[in-house]
């Protein structure tokens, strides 16, 4: 495996979250959010060679190189919140997300639109989460015995965490209406969980191919 | 004696018999006990923000009776760790944790404010391991939002979203502000309203700690009071009509900062017909504290029923 150029690592109140640099330079940033058990690419993927500037990749709380936490207590806010760290560091960029990633990109986008330009959402794992109602209570028994990085909390919690597609429109509303960009958000994944068939409703958009997105944000005028 | 020294004590408040700590899956959870160790157990819930030893006049109550009475500080909360994370689900599996130590045998449990929402959920997953359930002012309820237009809605969410990630990027340099036992007090009495100062200068000395510079409170600086998420109560309201065990649900009357102002007309409508609500007039979110006697009373009359 080849190591990324460059890591650094940020602070989020315990949590050292390790923010990979897979191509150095100047221009229109992307930051890849990779999917649930996942950890960010050692390289930059093949398909973003057309990405005209820098190219980041951040590990979430309790993937990859960042901290793997005590006892659990996942949220998809908290690793917005992580997105959120990142922004600060890289002051601003175009957000793409796998799976979980794409959850936490919408709602990083939503949060933070005059620091996200633009979010393209991808299928990867995790992408559903735990549905859009709430089910049955239950307390799962979490395998600690398993080796982490990815920490087997986030495997359980990120996997049944509620995503409410009321909730998911609300982040899609918030990034259209204050993040200026006529396209906040592009959808470039065949998975469609209700929360994200919400936010393409609400914000009336069908998918792309991902290069439509990437050349779409490249765009110094998008 | 210094002035300090002075609020060591307070009527009828008695510090645990037995302290000791549970291991919650790497994480250290402060463990209090009152009453005779061979008694039945009976499990005490503290609420957001609050901590095991504000139950110092009430749970004696309750082990005087003859039972041997079970608290904890949840994560990030008076003695227990502070925590890397903090989650509805991480507290649920933390009570499980205290549970799981106390007893594989069902036991009655009491929940104070977000630690009756936390047991419904709990009773809801395992109704196997709990007998009774007591809810003082604990019961999850939220009156719909109100009418206003959609764009005010959108606006009120991001301020609270921006806000709590401009607090996330504060997190890891934040500590509590330092003060004297009466600042910390005053400052507590702006939440706790009802409460008197005596009360509450006691409460410093069980839930704060005396650094160099003055006192501070205990709590993780990263929590933060309210907040948003996709969580909605009527998840546990909608299934409270088949709740599987006995039920007492204790209300007051009067809103406080802190309370839920749940009244009888709201929840009555989601309680299964065999539970039993009392009202306690003129009184605030923190029944326990305002009149611990009464509220045991129905609390021992409940448990023995």
């Amino acid at each position: 495996m080849t190591a990324p150029q460059s890591t650094v690592f940020l602070q989020h109140n315990r949590v050292r979250l390790a923010l990979h640099t897979l191509r150095a330079g100047e221009g229109r940033t992307l930051l890849l959010l990779h999917g649930l058990g996942e950890a960010s690419p050692a390289r930059e993927p093949v398909e973003l060679v057309e990405w005209p500037g820098p190219i980041y990749a951040l590990d979430f709380t309790g993937h990859g190189a960042s901290t793997v936490p005590q006892g659990g207590g996942y949220t998809c806010e908290l690793l917005m919140a992580d997105v959120d760290i990142a922004l600060t560091r890289l002051q601003g960029a175009t957000l793409m997300g796998r799976g979980l990633g794409a959850y936490v990109a919408l709602l990083a986008a939503g949060g933070r639109p005059d620091r996200v330009r633009g979010a393209i959402l991808r299928d990867g794992p995790g992408m559903a989460g735990g549905g859009p109602a709430f089910n049955s209570p239950f307390i799962a028994h979490v395998d600690t015995s398993q080796k982490a990085p990815p920490d087997p909390f986030a495997l359980v919690e990120l996997a049944t965490d509620v995503r409410p597609a009321d909730y998911a429109s609300t982040f899609a509303r918030q990034s259209g209406q204050f993040s200026g960009l006529s396209q906040p958000i592009m959808v470039c994944a065949r998975e469609r969980p209700p929360w994200l068939a919400a936010v393409m409703t609400e914000l009336d958009i069908e998918t792309s191919t991902l290069h439509q997105a990437v050349s779409w944000y490249a765009r110094s005028d998008s | 004696m210094t002035s300090d020294d002075e609020y060591t004590q307070y009527p009828g408040a008695q510090a645990p018999d037995r302290t000791r700590s549970v291991d919650s899956n790497g994480l250290r959870l402060a463990v209090y006990e009152w009453g005779d160790e061979d008694d039945p157990p009976v499990l005490l819930v503290h609420g957001g923000f609050d901590f095991a030893r504000t139950f110092d006049v009430f749970a004696p109550m309750i082990a005087e009776a003859g039972y041997r009475v079970v608290s904890w500080d949840h994560r990030g909360h008076g003695d227990s760790q502070h925590a890397q994370l903090y989650s509805w689900q991480a507290d649920v599996r933390d009570l499980l944790c205290v549970v799981n130590d106390v007893s594989r045998e069902p036991v009655p449990v009491i929940g104070h404010s977000k630690g009756g929402a936390l047991l419904v959920h709990t009773i809801e997953a395992m109704p196997h391991r709990f007998s009774r359930f007591v809810a003082i002012d604990g019961l999850p309820f939220r009156r719909p939002l109100p009418d206003v237009a959609e764009r005010e809605r959108v606006l009120s969410m991001h301020d609270e979203v921006s806000n709590w990630l401009d607090h996330r990027q504060r997190t890891a340099a934040l500590s509590r502000k330092p003060g004297t036992i009466d600042n910390l007090a005053q400052r507590r009495l702006r939440m706790n309203p009802r409460l008197s100062l005596d009360w509450l200068r006691y409460l410093v000395h069980q839930g704060a700690r005396e650094d160099a510079d003055g006192w501070r409170w205990k709590i993780d600086p990263s929590l933060r009071m309210g907040g948003f998420g996709p969580w909605r109560s009527r998840w546990l309201t909608d299934r409270l009509p088949g709740f599987p065990i006995p039920l007492l649900a204790i209300l007051g009357t009067e809103n406080e900062p802190m309370g839920w102002g749940v009244r009888r007309e709201d929840i009555a409508p989601y309680l299964p017909a065999s539970a039993r609500v009392e009202v306690m007039r003129d009184t605030g979110h923190f029944i326990h504290i305002e009149h611990p006697h009464e509220t045991a009373s129905l609390v021992l009359d409940f448990l023995e029923a």
